[in-house]
């Protein structure tokens, strides 16, 4: 493990002038995943800037009627807050469904928003893995990849994007707020994530140096009746091998709004537009759900063994919008 | 030899049997207990494992110059520059060394993962970053890590049982069997990864090796490496007070070997400890296994051909076979029986012990073959097994010293509530849940081994107990404790234990789930002559009266026989067919597993067992990637094991069963739990769904799958 600096920054301005254009250095949140990398010789900083003690620690609502929520909020104050889980329960389910406690007391929203796939290639220094390495190729297409991506992979890459949280803020439309030397910015949560086509070590739209300063939900009256479900190989403390945030208004029978994103499918949420355009104004019955699925999933690119996230992903948007609508109905 | 089961002890209560927390558990939850990684010494050199990252080939050169050069660092320490070591020694257990311990003897390169350096710096994160920036050469040569059914170089091995067991004629059975199953089953590479590292500090102190260390037997580890090292064993000691796990893998490895080496040469005290990824090459492992089963039955279940037959992997430097087909010639009879174990040499790590050995992937094909042979006879799978309960040992036919199947089956059916089991599959349903329950038949060996204690009175009233005992967390120094007190008739407050130092004298490991009946026997048989001393109203001298005892003698003496543990298993299982989850709800174990000294660390070693068994069902897997060689996430991020989650309603009991032949009656319970559980659930998914898995782990993407294949009942 490298030697590395480590500096407290005080505010917003001096964290970015710390942080500075220096490639060798990185914001310190909870360090849950840095940490972790620095330690398998992933990340080799050669200075850390912690910002925990920055003023970004509020959740507050917006006059709009959305919510800010600050950077460094961690995910366990997140998932516990009474607004998250009055208006936008499925980011609380989603939060909650992440790591384990002493984790999510830990992990910060920021941190969580810029975590690094998990793929087995990527983590262990002594493979190639265009990612790390960019060139150095992918041994996940030829190799182990039971839970890489089936939507918007490319040659280079098929990791999938292993946060929970990030699932539902793509479905209620979240904005990421940075700050850099040059000022403020915002990015939808649905372009933070650049596709991934030749350049899967860009794993951000955010500026050089960019520090997140927060997160915006817009107000989503449809997220008041949201899910998150998450499937995973053991009943806790896993990665999703599919995860679905869904918010569904029914009025009459018929589909008023919904909102759907896919987790762990690809290497970013998957805000699935195609599916809430079949929603939107059919029926609320299960075969329009299996037709929303399916048009979402018709791009489904699967690999010789990650073939069952089709299936997976069809049942669980057909399970989930059928128990939401069922719930409203009563 | 023959002795009374039961110590009399006039109007005292015995302490064995009596429920007892640990007499170290306030050190333990304190941090009190040092740890072999922990203990402090002034000087310590830190060690580095630098291992291999290519599969196969040779070492061309190590790029050390710029290493030594770096911040702290004194030495790097290779097969160009390293001492000369011997392997050609029979250790405690009778087998020669893992040449994968046997570090820097020469440059060739076996599997990814082997140790090719050992960096040597004054602090542990120098010798790590050093380590990381070593450079080294291979010539790389084509591997081959290929495990499967169909390898044509696979041989007969016989490991520690004979390959091959057969009589009767096999295929004419079969031929005139009412019914016949015949069935493949995989298990995974699997890992026992203790949450103790594997950790050594060795120092000299003049002539006088001291290794402080993590592992599951001081005599074990004392011995192998006075032979590796060609030195006096008497000039070695090694002590391990407190063990985090070993599960088969804390023997001697890598480590101490380097670290002993390194104290040599430098003449300072130097400590090896493994990250967890380097655990994943170099502590042995389970092998995959590939098994095929054929019974053949009348039509009321009685079994009259019967073949399991196993292949395992093992490295191109040891043969280590996992003897999976050895629970058929315990468990059923035929009037044909035909067993195999067979082994492939691949360029992969070498394997080892792994908690129930054989039994543990052995049980899983011949009991989901039960299960499979019960449907096909439209048999309930208990009567079935009740049916087929042996008298006498299908291969010896020796009798077996006691047997308990049959009533582990009634009581646990009674309890589990089966008798209002529905047998058809598929059609139980909680929500999105389809539910079932399974069983399983479980046994493992009742063996003891020769070994030595003494136990001193001191004038006060107390007493030590000294004999070279590893507590790797089943809670040993706290059943000893408790059978000196009833050989002592003392209180166990007054007797102090102490384990873990090979000054103690030779003593059996913690293995093969003989190391608390081997200790106890050996205790037990000091502290009685103690007694029978003290009776006679002698005065205690301040040095105190010190009885040595070694069994040797007393365990040649036993006659031969089956000696087991038998137990049946219980689940049941919800599976959601829409996403393919498989969740335990509730699980009984119900074991006739000898004299329970400590019923309160029994019950965990037993239900230990048993989540291993669901762990093995539904979640462990080290996933091969052939084209490197090597594992993928090999951590326990990418390695699962079950979370607290997952583990159910889970009970864990016993029948009365002393061992006849053992003076304090015990028969060993460390591994038993693990036996017959994954099939256990892997049964109860069959009921649940209509669909049998024969490839563990049952992941979800399995589940999915295989409905997809078989056309499940419909989610």
């Amino acid at each position: 493990m490298r030697e590395f600096d480590y500096q407290r920054a005080a505010d917003v301005a001096g964290a970015v002038a710390l942080l500075g254009a220096d490639p060798d250095s990185r914001y310190l949140g909870g360090g849950t995943n840095l940490v972790d990398l620095m330690k398998a010789g992933v990340e080799r900083p050669a200075r850390l800037v912690d910002i925990r003690e920055l003023p970004l620690d509020r959740v507050e609502s917006t006059p709009e009627g959305g919510l800010r929520i600050g950077a460094t909020v961690t995910n366990a104050d997140l998932a516990a807050h009474p607004e998250v889980r009055r208006r936008y329960p499925a980011l609380a389910q989603a939060l909650l469904a992440g790591a384990s406690g002493q984790l999510r007391n830990m992990a910060t929203v920021g941190g969580n928003l810029l975590q690094r796939t998990r793929c087995g290639y990527f983590t262990d220094v002594t493979r190639p893995c265009n990612k790390r390495v960019p060139g150095s190729g992918c041994p996940a297409l030829e190799g182990e990849h039971h839970n890489h991506a089936i939507l918007g992979a490319s040659e280079r890459c098929v990791a999938v994007h292993p946060s929970d949280m990030a699932v539902p803020l793509a479905a209620f439309d979240a904005v990421v707020r940075f700050e850099t030397a040059d000022g403020p910015g915002e990015l939808p949560l649905t372009e933070f994530y650049p596709p991934v086509g030749d350049t899967p070590e860009r794993e951000t739209a955010l500026p050089a140096g960019a520090l997140i300063t927060g997160v915006v939900l817009p107000p989503a009256p449809v997220a008041a009746r949201s899910r998150y479900r998450k499937v995973r190989e053991r009943a806790s403390y896993a990665f999703a091998i599919g995860s679905l945030a869904a918010a569904l208004d029914v009025r009459g029978g018929v589909v008023h709004e919904a909102r759907l994103a896919l987790g762990a499918v690809a290497s970013r949420p998957w805000r699935a537009h195609a599916a809430e355009r079949v929603l939107t104004g059919a029926p609320a019955t299960p075969e329009t759900y299996a037709a929303a699925a399916d048009a979402e999933l018709a791009a489904a690119r699967p690999l010789p063994h990650n073939g069952y996230k089709v299936d997976l992903m069809r049942n669980l948007v057909v399970a989930v919008l059928t128990e939401l609508a069922e719930e409203a109905a009563r | 030899m023959t002795t009374a089961t039961t110590p009399r002890t006039g109007t005292r209560a015995p302490s064995v049997g009596t429920a007892r927390t640990r007499v170290e558990g306030r050190e333990k939850v304190t941090g009190a207990a040092r740890y072999a990684g922990e203990i402090p010494f002034a000087g310590l050199v830190h060690g580095w494992l630098v291992l291999s990252t290519v599969a196969h080939g040779r070492i061309r050169a190590l790029d050390t110059e710029p290493v030594l050069a770096m911040p702290g660092v004194l030495a790097v320490l290779d097969h160009r520059n390293a001492p000369r070591l011997n392997t050609d020694f029979a250790s405690l257990l009778g087998m020669r060394p893992d040449p994968t311990c046997a570090v820097f003897q020469h440059g060739r390169v076996p599997h990814r993962g082997w140790p090719v350096a050992l960096v040597l710096a004054e602090t542990s994160e120098q010798a790590r970053e050093a380590a990381e920036s070593l450079v080294v050469h291979y010539e790389e040569e084509p591997h081959d890590t290929d495990f499967g059914a169909d390898r044509p170089d696979a041989y007969r091995a016989d490991g520690i049982m004979p390959a091959v067991t057969e009589k009767g004629d096999l295929e004419a059975e079969l031929a005139a069997a009412d019914v016949v199953v015949d069935a493949e089953y995989t298990t995974p590479e699997e890992h026992h990864n203790p949450m103790e590292p594997h950790a050594a500090t060795a120092h000299w102190d003049g002539d006088r090796l001291e290794v402080f260390d993590s592992n599951q037997g001081a005599t074990w580890v004392v011995g192998d490496l006075a032979n590796l090292f060609s030195i006096d064993p008497a000039t070695v000691r090694v002590r391990s007070e407190h063990v985090g796990g070993g599960f088969g893998s804390k023997g001697v490895r890598a480590h101490q070997v380097a670290a002993v080496m390194a104290a040599s040469v430098l003449r300072r005290p130097v400590r090896v400890v493994m990250t967890r990824r380097q655990m994943f090459t170099l502590i042995g492992y389970r092998s995959p296994t590939v098994q095929r089963i054929r019974l053949g039955a009348d039509a009321d279940g009685r079994i009259r051909a019967l073949e399991h037959r196993s292949l395992s992997a093992t490295s191109t430097v040891f043969e280590f076979v996992e003897p999976s087909s050895g629970v058929a010639r315990v468990m059923y009879d035929a009037d044909a029986h035909r067993t195999e174990n067979r082994v492939v040499r691949l360029d992969v790590p070498s394997p080892t012990f792994m908690r129930a050995p054989g039994e543990a992937p052995g049980s899983f094909a011949l009991e989901s073959a039960m299960d499979e042979l019960a449907v096909a006879c439209g048999q309930d799978p208990v009567a079935l097994r009740l049916r087929n309960d042996a008298e006498r040992g299908p291969v010896s036919g020796l009798p077996f010293a006691s047997r308990r199947l049959s009533d582990c089956f009634r009581e646990g059916a009674r309890r589990f509530g089966w008798a209002d089991r529905d047998p058809r599959p598929g059609l139980r349903r909680d929500g999105r849940w389809l539910l079932g329950t399974g069983t399983a038949a479980a046994s493992f060996p009742a063996g003891v081994a020769p070994s030595t204690a003494t136990v001193t009175a001191h004038p006060d009233g107390r007493f030590t107990v000294r004999i070279a005992a590893a507590d790797i967390g089943t809670g040993a120094r706290t059943a000893l404790t408790l059978v000196a007190a009833d050989a002592l008739h003392a209180d166990p407050e007054r007797i102090h234990v102490r384990i873990g130092d090979s000054d103690f004298g030779p003593a059996m490991i913690a293995g093969g789930s003989m190391g608390t009946r081997s200790w106890s026997w050996a205790v037990q048989t000091a502290a009685q002559e103690v007694r029978e001393r003290l009776a006679l109203g002698t005065d205690i001298p301040a040095e105190g009266i010190t009885v040595r005892a070694n069994t040797a003698e007393a365990i040649g003496a036993l006659t031969p026989a089956e000696r087991h543990s038998f137990g049946a298993q219980f689940a049941e299982v919800a599976v959601d067919p829409g996403t393919g989850e498989v969740r335990v709800r509730r699980m009984l174990g119900i074991f006739a597993a000898g004299r329970i000294v400590n019923p309160l660390t029994a019950r965990n070693q037993l239900l230990g067992g048993m989540i291993w068994g669901i762990s093995m069902a539904l979640h462990e897997e080290a996933v091969r990637d052939h084209a490197s060689g090597g594992l993928v996430g090999a951590d326990l991020a990418g390695y699962h094991v079950p979370t607290h989650a997952d583990v159910p309603r889970i009970e864990a009991d016993w029948i009365d069963d002393p061992d006849p032949n053992d003076p304090v009656g015990i028969k060993g319970i460390g591994e038993i739990g693990i036996v017959g559980a994954a099939a256990a659930v892997a049964n109860a998914v069959w009921h649940a769904t209509g669909v049998r898995h024969r490839t563990l782990p049952i992941r979800p993407d399995r589940v999915l799958s295989a409905a997809a294949r078989e056309g499940a009942p419909d989610a």
